[in-house]
Formats: structure tokens, C-alpha cells, sequence
């Protein structure tokens, strides 16, 4: 029972970090139909940012957290605007081989910068290294850390896409872009804006795993991307709170499949859930069974 | 074949023959080394996967991300044979069985997943290829990650010709034929072709079991001239360089795939010390060939003896080219 | 449009790179000894690869500068096989026909340095390795490889001494063992670990396993911690090595933790912090507080050329490099044929790495040490001898 309940609290650390890039994969193929391949690669320089702001510029963790979320929402905002923006009216192959393109780019760009080599983060002081033990399970101050700040931001996210002006856009241009144009919509505006919240996602993602993990490089990106892919179609792509439980359920499932002595074929569970749920309930758990996806 | 004029066929054939000599003369006298050699395999090999890619993704417009997962099964299952047995009868039926075990998964794989569309599949491909890749990751017999080392080298340059030329006729003569016709139509548009009377499905999962087998044949060519496979060579990377091939030869382009293998092959050569200016290069090209020329290079054009006929010439390309 | 100047700048800083990169100068000088250098030096574990080559350059650097072999200067070629055995396998063989090289030093891996070896066969060329430690590198059940060679200990020995380690210096019974299931030489370290172990009276609790780049080993080691165990042998790398000793102690797992070669590494300090890097043991080859002649040379040498410490595959390519040179300056002629024979009647060679002969097996005989860290220091340094 206490190894269940430690076992959940590792699932939902690392679900935290699938949830958050899964919301960036999410809003994106919600409103241009897109699997922004990059995404991963976003969060892998939201963690290297933050590697430099806390080595070189020995910024705190709150600071350097914030710069990081800022840098990746201007990359994400670049690569839509450079790649994917003269694309967007030709077909979703022609889009999805420059994703791939752009994540070439941003994995080896970044190698050739930094080197291949893992890096790791400098280590974290003072509260950061508590740990508590309630029973027999121990939870660290770092997977507290991990857990208020994607709820926060998933909040804060939720507020935006429900409550304000640019979050009505939004949905309204993922609903029908030609119309929600005709209503007076900027949807280049609308489209940059999910960008960078996505991206910012990302970066914040990047930052926590960085921390928690201390290693990184410049492919760390490839398979939580990939995975977060998977937990946004679990969930329902294109539909916010289906991503949040898809990551959840994911990281769960990925830290019982390790737990109970099947970690060779994690990644390989995570993927045949994948096709299972392509075939059986494409629109994911979440979502409606019409035809409005395909 | 029997569209195919006498003429043009014949000349084919002295062309392929003239390529053939030319290159064994070169090898015999050393020019070309065993360096090159091993540039030249990886050039055919290269060949081999980014046709049979084309026909999937294309000229059929299934985006498939998993052509490694066919190679490996490919790869594996001839390794395994010429290891156990190491003649060259078990090589060649090494190579059939495991183009055919490939063709199989290919066919398990491609029933239920083809019915997904565009990037649904792709991502569904992908993770076949690394379910693949796990599974061969876990196995006893397949040595795990360390993979097998010391496989028989049977490959040589005629063989590597005959093998081919072999699936690039193969290829090409199906797409000639009338179920080609209606694989292209289904990537021009599904739904018109069904309305035609194609059976879609029927298409779809032919163009990806041929595709797979012809995948599988390059795997047992890779494992038998390297002398050595893991499962991390046949990642997601391997079937992102072969859509690279095809991206920038043109979808729909037979010729277009032979030039750039080779093209490619020559530029990796270059950057031999600069392993990540090689991907971010792949990178540049996969985005601006899609902002500037999304068909490809040669888009869905040919070169052709004809072409060169045309201009004068009577030999250098052909559409079967090595 | 930008982005279209954007493209034919980088066409042209591509073509400027193509240019640069295919102007390499080979020599066609007589007088001197050329050896091909076939390293990881860049891709999954290029890391060892540099590490080799800084060592081997330094060797050769000293041989060249006391006057070559037999007077003539060392040249060596040196290319990067990315990590990858097949390129491995095209560039030992570029290497042999092409530059005309009498030996070939690496790869570092096993895999990719196995790969290599049909090439050296075909070609009468011998190849030696400073760090692939899988047993069958140069001998399998078809008997020894004839041209190939190399310097380390293999990984039967290495797991079976830590297992005696674990038994008879630290008297522990039952161990865990997390391995890298994605790399024959943890695998082959496991394999020897359980089998010395259980032959010595102890008794594996549990075998868990997980694949490089792995980052999150909190599932296995939360299904681990309720069983009875008291030592924990991880056979891997640093990278995740030290992943796994920091969540190992974050869960409150305080006892021994075994390991080899592979934790040697200043990365496995920054990963697992210094407070999680108490009771913490590893074989290596060499360790930098000996306090032997050859030892401190080295390292002074060494820090003064690099201005850093040397690690175990600087250590292993400097005495690669020596190793080879020894032999040539020993062989009746230089080819391929008698360099092979005179690195197999090699005896009492004085390295770095220890004192050692080449066996029938193309093995060296020589001893493992076994490091202490505490603090994420090295604390002591115990020899064990075979």
C-alpha cells in the first residue's frame, strides 16, 4: 500500500511535467492542426535556459524559471512565424515534415552550441533540498515544487482560454477559423498568441525537469515530446483538461510499468496505448466521437 | 512489360549493364576502395529505402515515420540466419524471409492503422518503428542492445546492383501498372478515388507491404555489408534520414530518390567530422525545400533516357539507374 | 523575402564548411610511422572517445619529441566514427587501404571496436582498444582474433572483483542490481557480479533495469526499497549512475553502492551531488592517488598540456599510444604482420594503468583498483590483484 502510494507520487511528478507539454501540443493541433514536433525541443531549451541563468547568471530558481518561460515563448512565437506561418494553406504532410525539420534544427543547433554532453544543474539550496515523510512515504520539497507550479499555471491557463478577450479568440478560431475570421478575429494574432503560451509551457516544463532531474541535453527533448504527444491524444488533442489527465495518466502508468519490473518496455507500453486509442476511440477520452477531426 | 517499347527496354538494359562493368572494372582495379565501397553500399542501400519510401509516402500519400522499424526486421531476421548458418543459400533466403517478415508486420501493422489519416498515421507509424525497436532491444536471440556483431559479409558490389535494380524495377513497373494509377489517385484524393470504385484500403496496405518488403531487403543488405546491427541504428532517426531522401528527391519521384541517395550519401561524406552540422543541414533543408518547393526537388518529374535524348545526349541517367 | 537570404547565407557557410572539412593533407613522407586514430569524438559516448585521443595525443607527443621510433616520427590520423559502428567498420577500413596506417587504436566501445575487427583481419592490420571491456573483444568460441588487441581488464574480471569485494571486504550477502539492459558491458558486469556473488555464499535480492538516457528512476527504486538488501551494484555509466545514487539516497536507500569503470567521471559528482556520494565504491584502472612514478609523471604531464585532471580513458589512451609505440619499435618491419607479433610477445610493459603482458588471448594481465568515494572525493584507493 505505502509502495502504491509512493509509486503515485512519483507518476503524478513526472505526469506533471507530460501535462505541461502536452497543453502546448494540445492548443496547437487544436487550432492549426499541427503536430508541432518542435514542441519537445522548446522545453529542451527552456531547461538549457535555465542551466545558463542559474550557472551564469546565478539567478535564483523563481527568476531563472521566468526568464526561460519568456525566451521560449519568443522561440515558439519565431518558429510559427518563420516555418510554419508560409505553410499553413498547403497540406498537413508538407506542414508536419517542416516540424521535423525545425526540431533537426533546434537538437543539432543546440548540440553544435553546447556539445552532446549532459549538463547538469548547479544544486539546489536551502528549502529546495527538504524532504518529508508522512508515513513510510517520503515526498521531496522539489516534487511539491513540481506539482504547485503546473497547477498554477494550468489555472492561470483555464482563466485565459475561458475568461478573457484573446482566450474567446482562441477557441472560436480552433472552432472554425474561416468564420471566427469573418467575425473580425485576427487569427495570425490568435494563432502567435497559442504559440506562446504553449511554448511557455514548454519552457517552464524544461526548467522544472532540470531541476528535478539534473541532467540534460540536447535530445532530452525527443521522447517526453513524443510522449507528451501521446498523453494529449489519450486525453483528446485539442481539448485543454484531456491533456492534464492524458499526462497524468501517462506519467502513472509509466512509473507502474518500471515499478513492477517491466522498464525495458515502458516506452513501448506508452506507444502501443497510443495505437490502441487510434484505433479504438481516435478523439481521445475526452473527446466527442464525430468527424470533426479528420 | 509489355507497355514498355522493345527500344527503350533494350536500351535500359545496356545502360544498367554499361553502370554495372564500369563500376566492377573501377572496383577490381582499386579505384574505387574499400572506402568508397562502403559509400557505395550505403548509396544503394540508401536507394532501396527511400524508393520504397516514396511509394508509401509518395506516390500513395501515406505518411509513414516508421520505414526503420521494416528495416530492422529485415536486418535481424537475415543476421540471424547467416550467423547460425553461414552460407551463402542462407543469406539469400535470410534476406527473402526477413523482407517477408517485414512485409508481414507491415501488413498486421498497416490493416488497422491505415485507416487513419495524415498525421495520425505518421504518428502512429512511429510508434510501431519504436515498438519494433524495443521488442529487438529485449530479445535473447537478437543480443539485446549490444546487437549482433560478426554477421558473414556475403554483400558485394553485384549483388548490391542486382538487389537494387531488382526492387527499383520492381517499383517502378508497379507504378506503371494499373494498381500504381491507383495508388497515386488515393493520394490526390481519397475520397474521389473511392467514389471511382478503388478500393483504398486494398491500395493502401499493398503500397505499405511492398514498401515494407523492400525495406526489409535493405536491412539484410545494411546487416550483411556492415557486418554489424543494433537496435538503436534502426531509431527514429534512421526513418527521419530516409525521409529526407525522399523530401528532397520530390514525393512522386523515382528518379528524384536515386539522386538524392546519392546526393546525400557524397554530403555526409563531407561532414564526416561535423556529425551535427550534417542534421541541422537535414533540418535546413527538410524546411526551406517545404517553404520554397514543397514537391521536392524533382517533384513528381522523371529523368529519363528520353529526357537526355532530348537534349542530345545518349547516355549517363536512367530512370532505373543503379 | 528574408527567409530566402536567410537560405543562401547558410548555403554559403555550408559550402565554405564542405571546403573546409575536405582539405585535410596527407602525407606522403617515408620517414615516418602512421596510425590511425578511430575515436568517438562525437555522438553517444563521445565523451571516451576525446578523453582516449587527449591521452594518446599526449603519448605521442612525448614519443615524437624524445625522437619518434627508431627515428622516425609518429603521424596520426584521426577520424571520428560518431558513436557509430558502422562507421566505425568504413573508417578502419578507410584508415587500412587508404592511408596506408600499420595499426589502428579504437574505437572505445566494444560494439563499435568489434565492428572493426573483420576489417582488420581482411587486412592484416592490428587494432587495439584502451577501453572495450566486453570479454569476447578478442577472443569468442571461434578462438582469439587474430589482429586484434587490447590493454584493459574485460568485464568478467571487473564484476567478479567487485563481487569478492563486495563479500569479502565489505561482508555484505544480498544485493540488488541495477542494470543498463541498453549496453552489453553492464550487462556482461551483471552477469559476472551475480554469478562470483552467489558462488561466494550471498544472494541477489532483486536484478532491475533500465535504458540509457533514462532520467527518472524513482519507480524502480521505490518497488526495491521494502526488500531486504545490503548493497546495491550498479554496472553503468555516470550519466545515469549518478541519477541513480542521488534518488537512491533522496528515498533514504543508505547502503554501499558498488559500481565500475563507468562511474569514472567528474559528471557523476555534479549529477549526485557530494552528499549523496558517501559509501560509494568503484573498480577503475588507475587511479590518481597512486603514488607511483609513472602515475605522478603522467599526471603532471598531463595537467600541464590540458590544465585538468586525467581520468581513467586518459589514462587507458596514454598507455595505448605507449603501448603501440613499444611494439613497433620492437617489430622486425613496419606492417601490419609484425606489429601484431610484437604487441603479442609483449611482457612487463610499465603503463599507467599498471604493469602487464599481453596473454594467448590478446589480453593484459594486470591489477584492478577498487576507489572509495566519500564526499564525492576519492578517498582510498585499495589494489586487487588477480
Amino acid at each position: 500500500m505505502k509502495q502504491l502510494l509512493q509509486q503515485i507520487i512519483n507518476g503524478i511528478s513526472l505526469g506533471s511535467i507530460y501535462a505541461l507539454i502536452a497543453l502546448g501540443y494540445t492548443m496547437v493541433y487544436g487550432i492549426i492542426k499541427l503536430i508541432n514536433f518542435a514542441h519537445g525541443d522548446v522545453y529542451m531549451i527552456g531547461a538549457y535556459v535555465g542551466y545558463f541563468c542559474m550557472t551564469k547568471l546565478k539567478l535564483g530558481f523563481l527568476p531563472s524559471l521566468f526568464v526561460a518561460m519568456i525566451i521560449c515563448t519568443v522561440l515558439g512565437v519565431a518558429i510559427e512565424k518563420i516555418a510554419y506561418k508560409p505553410l499553413r494553406n498547403t497540406t498537413r504532410i508538407a506542414a508536419l515534415i517542416t516540424a521535423i525539420g525545425v526540431s533537426l534544427l533546434l537538437e543539432y543547433g543546440t548540440m553544435f552550441f553546447v556539445t552532446a554532453n549532459v549538463r547538469t544543474y548547479p544544486p539546489m539550496t536551502g528549502i529546495l533540498t527538504r524532504t518529508f515523510q508522512i508515513g513510510d512515504v517520503i515526498i521531496s520539497m522539489q516534487q511539491i515544487l513540481i506539482l504547485i507550479i503546473t497547477v498554477i499555471l494550468m489555472i492561470l491557463l483555464q482563466f485565459i482560454v475561458k475568461k478573457t478577450k484573446i482566450g474567446k479568440a482562441m477557441r472560436a478560431v480552433s472552432l472554425d477559423r474561416d468564420a471566427a475570421e469573418l467575425m473580425g478575429i485576427n487569427v495570425d494574432t490568435t494563432i502567435s498568441f497559442t504559440f506562446a503560451i504553449g511554448s511557455a509551457l514548454a519552457g517552464a516544463a524544461g526548467i522544472l525537469v532540470g531541476m528535478y532531474y539534473n541532467s540534460i541535453n540536447p535530445l532530452m527533448g525527443i521522447l517526453p515530446g513524443l510522449k507528451a504527444f501521446v498523453a494529449a491524444v489519450l486525453g483528446g488533442i485539442g481539448i485543454i483538461p484531456g491533456a492534464m489527465i492524458g499526462g497524468y495518466l501517462i506519467g502513472i502508468i509509466e512509473v507502474f510499468v518500471s515499478g513492477y519490473g517491466y522498464s525495458l518496455y515502458r516506452d513501448a507500453v506508452v506507444f502501443a496505448i497510443l495505437i490502441l486509442i487510434l484505433i479504438i476511440k481516435p478523439a481521445g477520452l475526452l473527446g466527442r466521437n464525430t468527424g470533426e477531426k479528420v | 512489360m509489355g507497355k514498355i517499347l522493345d527500344s527503350r527496354f533494350g536500351k535500359k538494359i545496356i545502360f544498367l549493364l554499361l553502370t554495372f562493368v564500369i563500376v566492377q572494372i573501377l572496383i577490381s582495379t582499386n579505384i574505387i576502395n574499400d572506402y568508397l565501397q562502403a559509400t557505395l553500399a550505403t548509396i544503394c542501400i540508401n536507394i532501396i529505402l527511400a524508393v520504397s519510401l516514396n511509394l508509401i509516402t509518395g506516390f500513395t500519400g501515406q505518411f509513414s515515420l516508421g520505414h526503420a522499424g521494416f528495416m530492422a526486421i529485415g536486418a535481424y531476421v537475415a543476421a540471424i540466419m547467416t550467423i547460425k548458418i553461414p552460407t551463402f543459400t542462407s543469406f539469400i533466403l535470410g534476406t527473402f524471409l526477413g523482407a517477408i517478415a517485414a512485409a508481414i508486420v507491415g501488413f498486421l501493422v498497416g490493416l488497422p492503422t491505415l485507416r487513419l489519416r495524415g498525421d495520425y498515421l505518421a504518428i502512429a507509424t512511429l510508434g510501431m518503428a519504436e515498438i519494433i525497436r524495443v521488442i529487438f532491444l529485449n530479445l535473447e536471440v537478437t543480443n539485446g542492445a549490444a546487437g549482433l556483431s560478426g554477421i558473414p559479409r556475403f554483400v558485394n558490389w553485384p549483388w548490391l546492383f542486382v538487389f537494387t535494380t531488382g526492387i527499383v524495377l520492381l517499383i517502378n513497373n508497379f507504378l506503371k501498372s494499373s494498381h500504381g494509377r491507383a495508388c497515386i489517385a488515393i493520394r490526390e484524393d481519397e475520397i474521389a478515388a473511392e467514389a471511382m470504385g478503388i478500393n483504398t484500403t486494398k491500395y493502401k496496405v499493398l503500397a505499405f507491404v511492398i514498401g515494407a518488403f523492400s525495406a526489409g531487403i535493405a536491412g539484410a543488405l545494411y546487416a550483411s555489408y556492415f557486418y554489424f546491427i543494433k537496435p538503436n541504428l534502426f531509431g527514429f532517426l534512421k526513418s527521419i534520414d530516409i525521409l529526407v531522401i525522399v523530401v528532397l528527391g520530390g514525393l512522386g519521384s523515382i528518379s528524384g530518390s536515386i539522386l538524392a541517395a546519392i546526393l546525400l550519401a557524397l554530403v555526409s561524406t563531407y561532414f564526416q567530422s561535423f556529425p551535427e552540422i550534417r542534421m541541422v543541414l537535414y533540418g535546413l533543408i527538410l524546411i526551406i525545400i517545404m517553404i520554397f518547393r514543397p514537391q521536392g526537388l524533382l517533384g513528381s518529374k522523371e529523368i529519363s533516357l528520353s529526357t537526355f535524348n532530348k537534349l542530345g545526349k545518349f547516355f549517363v541517367f536512367e530512370r532505373g539507374r543503379k | 523575402m528574408n527567409i530566402k537570404k536567410y537560405s543562401i547565407i547558410f548555403a554559403l557557410i555550408f559550402v565554405v564548411l564542405i571546403f573546409a572539412s575536405c582539405s585535410q593533407t596527407t602525407s606522403k613522407n617515408n620517414d615516418v610511422i602512421k596510425i590511425g586514430v578511430n575515436y568517438e569524438l562525437s555522438g553517444d559516448v563521445a565523451t571516451y572517445g576525446q578523453s582516449s585521443v587527449e591521452g594518446i595525443e599526449l603519448a605521442v607527443e612525448q614519443i615524437n619529441k624524445a625522437g619518434g621510433i627508431n627515428g622516425k616520427q609518429i603521424v596520426l590520423i584521426k577520424y571520428d566514427n560518431k558513436s557509430e559502428p558502422s562507421e566505425a567498420t568504413t573508417l578502419a577500413s578507410k584508415l587500412m587501404t587508404k592511408d596506408k596506417v600499420v595499426a589502428v587504436l579504437g574505437p572505445a566501445t566494444s560494439g563499435a571496436f568489434k565492428a572493426t575487427i573483420p576489417v582488420a583481419i581482411q587486412n592484416k592490420i592490428p587494432v587495439i582498444s584502451g577501453s572495450a571491456t566486453a570479454d569476447d573483444v578478442t577472443v569468442d568460441k571461434n578462438g582469439v582474433k587474430e589482429y586484434a588487441f587490447r590493454i584493459c581488464f574485460n568485464d568478467s574480471y571487473q564484476g567478479t572483483a567487485m563481487a569478492k569485494f563486495a563479500l569479502n571486504h565489505l561482508s555484505k550477502k544480498k544485493a540488488v542490481i541495477i542494470m543498463d539492459s541498453s549496453s552489453d558491458y553492464s550487462k556482461g558486469l551483471a552477469e559476472n557480479f551475480a554469478k562470483t556473488f552467489q558462488e561466494g555464499g550471498g544472494t541477489i535480492v532483486a536484478r532491475e533495469a533500465y535504458v540509457k538516457n533514462d532520467t527518472d528512476f524513482n519507480a524502480i527504486l521505490t518497488s526495491i526499497k521494502n526488500k531486504d538488501f545490503d548493497v546495491i551494484f550498479i554496472p553503468g555509466y555516470y550519466n545515469e549512475a549518478g541519477l541513480i545514487i542521488k534518488q537512491a539516497r533522496g528515498q533514504g536507500i543508505n547502503v554501499p553502492i558498488l559500481g565500475a569503470d563507468g562511474f569514472d567521471s567528474p559528471v557523476l559528482l555534479e549529477l549526485a551531488g557530494a552528499n549523496a556520494l558517501n559509501n560509494v565504491y568503484f573498480s577503475n584502472h588507475y587511479s590518481s592517488l597512486d603514488k607511483s612514478p609513472v602515475v605522478v609523471q603522467f599526471i603532471k604531464d598531463f595537467k600541464a598540456k590540458y590544465n585538468k585532471e586525467p581520468d581513467a580513458f586518459n589514462a587507458l589512451g596514454y598507455d595505448l599510444a605507449k603501448f603501440v609505440a613499444n611494439a613497433i619499435s620492437r617489430a622486425e618491419k613496419i606492417d601490419g604482420e609484425s606489429v601484431k607479433k610484437a604487441l603479442e610477445s609483449t611482457t612487463d610493459f610499465k603503463g599507467v594503468t599498471g604493469t602487464f603482458s599481453i596473454d594467448k588471448n590478446h589480453n593484459p594481465v594486470k591489477d584492478i583498483i577498487v576507489i572509495e568515494l566519500k564526499n564525492g572525493v576519492q578517498h582510498s584507493a585499495i589494489k586487487v590483484s588477480r
